[in-house]
């Protein structure tokens, strides 16, 4: 047994694997009970805004009513349609979900706490975030139903119209800071200004546009055409029950948190104090992450109590002709103006 | 471990653990759920009548325009991110070639729009 412990293969490969399986599970752990909570959050903030009561029935003030929808959820008949193609029906599902998981491994929340500190981590969540188109299309066409099939149409052109703005949006930011790595595009904003020298100030209109873009991305009120209730019923998941439906309200959410947890990265200086100095400075840097992760789901939970519903061609028109000029115009401005200047990170 | 081993190997299991969870979840109600389907419960939600013809109809032609636009610009991103995180080190001919290439985008836009392909009443 000493010998084994000793060996090339369990302290070069095994102790490691499991280090990381432990890890991931950690993360997944902490990431789903966070959002259940979040996700009673949303509707508690909405009922406040609407002055009713929300969740208040399971466990005290309501904390236990995810888990209880969990279990409700399980305990569901699961109806797959006669006309739906069956693998394809199941798989969108899964696929949505587990794609939003994916975006957390590259995500810091602690200086070196990260599962895989990849080195085109920005990239990463780009690309995790265009596949999720996937699952809806997915969707859509494997219920063989009109609703999910309009739904899904909408969806993917919403989602592709929006995805091109937010990446400009993050050229502007990899600019300012010349790095792919979501840790060090934190540390580029560790500057002795504190709040005031991370890139939302300089990059203002950008963080707006991300901010818009990202209710628009994730398919949340005011821009959830995609559900659309009045007219659509629900959309893509009309024809879902049960776990189904479920892995697609939890990868929606997951991939809120991660539009939250991306603009926290790349506009607010993820675990960095707002003041570098003394009593702010001994606070762990998760519990500013994570603050300020819910700062910014809150006002993403604010607009979809406060905002009215765009409509379809509303909604391209912003998309295409005034996002996409502005921010194109914003990558120009600011390369332009770190070339003159001679700001730009070497 | 090396290097890229050591980078990508973490990505890999997270994905794997998430995949469990995911597939798990998805299987728990077809074991544990109670099933008895009949084949109105099984029929494709519309409007309480069957359907007339097959849900996957013929669609708008501009879903299809915003797709080609979505892989212009999607591309033009992907080829601004290699430029951006090495904007430091390019200096002025890096600055300006793509400034060109920007340039010329811009002028396929603006015809774009001229045509209406943004237009969606």
């Amino acid at each position: 047994m000493a010998e084994f412990f000793a060996s090339a293969f369990w302290t070069g490969f095994l102790w490691p694997l499991i280090v990381m399986l432990a890890q991931s599970v950690l993360l997944l752990v902490v990431l789903l009970i966070a959002i259940a909570y979040i996700l009673l959050a949303d509707r508690k903030i909405w009922a406040a805004v609407q002055i009713r009561r929300g969740p208040n029935v399971v466990g005290p003030w309501g904390l236990l009513q995810s888990f209880a929808d969990l279990l409700k959820f399980v305990l569901k008949e699961p109806i797959i349609p006669a006309g739906a193609n069956k693998g394809v029906f199941l798989l969108a599902p899964l696929v949505t979900c587990v794609l939003a998981l994916a975006a957390w491994a590259v995500v810091p929340v602690n200086p070196n706490w990260v599962i895989a500190d990849i080195n085109v981590g920005v990239l990463y969540i780009f690309a995790i975030s265009s596949l999720s188109v996937y699952g809806i299309i997915m969707a859509g066409w494997a219920s063989n139903s009109k609703y999910p099939f309009l739904a899904a149409l909408r969806s993917a052109a919403q989602m592709v119209s929006y995805e091109v703005s937010i990446g400009f949006v993050i050229i502007t930011v990899l600019l300012c800071a010349g790095t792919l790595n979501l840790s060090q595009l934190v540390a580029a904003q560790d500057t002795k200004y504190g709040a005031l020298g991370w890139y939302w100030l300089p990059l203002f209109p950008m963080f707006v546009i991300f901010y818009v873009s990202a209710l628009a991305e994730t398919n949340r009120p005011p821009f959830d055409l995609v559900e659309a209730e009045s007219e659509l019923v629900a959309g893509f998941m009309v024809e879902y029950s049960s776990t189904p439906y479920l892995l697609f309200m939890l990868g929606e959410y997951v991939a809120i948190v991660t539009m939250c947890a991306l603009a926290t990265i790349l506009f607010m200086g993820g675990w960095l104090p707002p003041i570098p100095y003394a009593p702010f400075t001994w606070v762990p840097g998760i519990v500013w992450f994570a603050l300020k992760v819910l700062f910014f789901f809150f006002l993403i939970a604010m607009a979809k109590a406060i905002v009215p519903r765009y409509r379809y061609d509303q909604l391209m028109r912003l998309g295409w002709k005034v996002f996409l000029p502005m921010s194109l115009a914003m990558v120009v401005i600011v390369a332009a103006v770190l070339q003159f200047t001679g700001l730009a990170a070497k | 471990m090396d290097g890229i081993l050591q980078s990508y190997l973490p990505l890999v299991v997270f994905v794997g653990v998430a995949a469990i969870i995911g597939v798990v979840l998805l299987i728990a109600p077809f074991i544990v759920a109670y099933q008895q389907p009949d084949p109105e419960k099984l029929s494709a939600y519309e409007c309480g009548f069957n359907a007339f013809d097959d849900a996957r109809m013929k669609f708008d032609v501009r879903f299809y325009l915003v797709a080609i636009l979505f892989i212009i610009f999607d591309l033009e991103v992907a080829f601004l991110f290699p430029w951006a995180v090495a904007f430091g080190k390019l200096g002025a001919t890096g600055f300006w070639s793509m400034m060109v290439f920007l340039g010329v985008l811009t002028v396929g836009f603006a015809y774009e729009w001229k045509k209406g392909a943004l237009e969606w009443d």
